[in-house]
């Protein structure tokens, strides 16, 4: 059965959210291995696995290394992340061996805040000694940030996220100044590509981001209203591709699938 | 070697006021079961340690058994926050709650320095973060042979590790298989260690690869059939999905967590009165 036999209820009208998960996909072309957390990234790396890389190689925390699974997992545990991985190692051997030694291409996190220069908060808004929210935490951001290839980031733009500064540097993307990845000993190149829904921020060559493209229909003045900082434009602006009937009937048929098995 | 027991006497015998307890199981095998029981036991400044603090961790800090966490990441995993969890940081309810926060690369190494008899643990890890200054059991050492900055993280060695198994036999020796994730380590790392299983059978039939641990590292096997649910037990049970996405709103409100508490706590002296 192919995908699009599976599914024709698919039209031309499409939500934001799709649009950044869609092309956090496509970001992913021509990737070996990608360390996946739970949420967009899951979606977003298992739609890839499904178009057009089906020989890309999913890593979860949980220690499941290619994983392949039909349905979307509710966590980083499901019972078929395992089922279908090609090895299940422990928890120790998937940081120490996989992650730490540098075998795993890209990294693949979201955020609660991201500032100017890709640092990215997951622990508290606030004084972390008096929170205004107590966040989940690092969990294992701050290593897959600095020992994957390089990272990509998917998450939601707007200026209660996009801030100037994080409140807490719980994953370093590139530090207070240039040259600071190479000063901590990072391994990884950093995040490469802040895929949002409403475009795609990049770092310049001293790690300050830039708006590099947009998503059709959104407008600079929009992105840079939802931009806690004053947002450089690039000279060089794009606007992405629309999703096509695939992408969105395969990542659909994904989402409605998702804690199913 | 391991005395086959019940959970109850188990969490008596081994788990005290003012105890390290780890509860280990990475979304798998997680022991609720037994968490459940250290909350009607009614023990008190439990210092609480797991990589993941998921819904069993917020159930224990709503009931103010603990005065402190080790951890590196609570929530609700694929659902959201733990409000028990935020309300106790933030607003120092039931009880106030210390943390020491860690990544998990830090969680696991420190483990893995507790199961093999060193004081600490070395790892590549936290460099640039702000969670150096707020912790203080993360700190820099130069590696002696290529003088490379490296993290180091003292070894965790918790009171007692409580973990959740598929099968125990009559020896105490325990098997588990799927996700394994730190389980291994958290029971070698700890000075006592109590392991639930779904059931006690004459001879272990285990899957290719399975972990089996010795009966002679082990304190205490209880035999608790679906002691991992609503997490799940490979080739047992399934993850009971809708359990973490229901406990949500249990979550958020002090009344609706009060009456699961209470039903929580009546539930056992119903089995007991029933005995």
């Amino acid at each position: 059965m192919t995908v699009d036999e599976r599914h024709t209820d698919v039209t031309d009208v499409y939500s934001a959210d799709e649009m950044m998960t869609v092309e956090a996909s496509r970001a992913l072309a021509g990737v070996a291995s990608c360390f996946v957390g739970i949420g967009l990234p899951s979606t977003a790396a298992n739609l890839a696995r499904t178009t057009h890389s089906p020989d890309l190689v999913l890593v979860y925390e949980s220690g499941c290394l290619g994983s392949k699974p039909d349905a979307l997992p509710l966590s980083i545990g499901d019972g078929m992340l395992a089922e279908t991985a090609t090895s299940v190692v422990s928890v120790p051997e998937v940081f120490n061996y996989w992650l730490q030694a540098g075998r795993i291409e890209l990294g693949f996190l979201s955020a609660a805040q991201i500032d100017r220069r890709a640092n990215i908060n997951t622990t508290v808004i606030g004084s972390y000694d008096d929170p205004k929210v107590r966040l989940p935490g690092a969990g294992g951001a701050p290593e897959i940030a600095a020992s994957c290839g390089e990272v990509i980031v998917i998450v939601r733009q707007t200026r209660r996220i996009f801030v100037d500064r994080v409140s807490f540097v719980t994953s370093v993307g590139f530090g207070d100044d240039p040259g600071d990845r190479e000063k901590f000993g990072l391994r990884g190149r950093g995040p490469r590509r802040i895929i949002t829904d409403l475009g795609i921020l990049q770092p310049d060559e001293h790690g300050d981001l830039v708006l590099t493209a947009i998503h059709p229909g959104v407008d600079v003045e929009q992105v840079r209203a939802a931009t806690g900082w004053d947002l450089r434009v690039s000279d060089d602006l794009r606007t992405t591709p629309e999703p096509t009937d695939t992408e969105l009937s395969v990542l659909r048929h994904l989402q409605s699938t998702m804690g199913q098995r | 070697m391991a005395a086959v027991t019940s959970l109850a006497d188990a969490v008596s015998e081994h788990v005290h006021d003012g105890d390290v307890v780890a509860l280990e199981g990475f979304t798998h095998l997680i022991p609720f079961a037994a968490g459940h029981e250290i909350i009607r036991q009614g023990r008190r400044d439990l210092t609480l340690v797991r990589m993941t603090p998921d819904v069993i961790y917020d159930q224990l800090i709503g009931a103010g058994c603990a005065r402190k966490l080790i951890f590196s990441w609570g929530g609700n995993p694929g659902v959201g926050s733990l409000h028990r969890f935020r309300e106790a940081i933030q607003d120092g309810w039931p009880v106030p709650l210390e943390i020491e926060e860690h990544s998990h690369a830090g969680m696991a190494n420190r483990y893995v320095a507790g199961a093999s008899g060193l004081p600490f643990a070395i790892l590549r890890g936290y460099a640039g973060t702000d969670l150096m200054g707020v912790t203080d059991t993360i700190r820099s050492i130069t590696c002696p042979f290529t003088g490379e900055a490296l993290a180091a993280v003292p070894a965790l060695t918790p009171d007692v590790t409580i973990i959740h198994a598929q099968q125990g036999d009559r020896a105490g020796n325990v098997a588990l298989w799927g996700i394994t994730g730190v389980q291994k380590e958290a029971a070698l790392a700890a000075k006592r260690t109590i392991v639930t299983v779904e059931e006690i059978v004459d001879e272990l039939r285990t899957p290719y690869g399975a972990i089996v641990l010795p009966g002679w590292a082990i304190t205490a096997v209880a035999e608790v059939p679906g002691g991992a649910h609503p997490s799940y037990a490979a080739g047992y049970s399934v993850r009971d999905n809708a359990y973490y996405q229901h406990w949500d709103a249990i979550s958020r409100d002090r009344t609706a967590f009060g009456q699961w508490l209470l039903a929580l706590i009546d539930e056992h002296a119903a089995a007991e009165a029933a005995r």
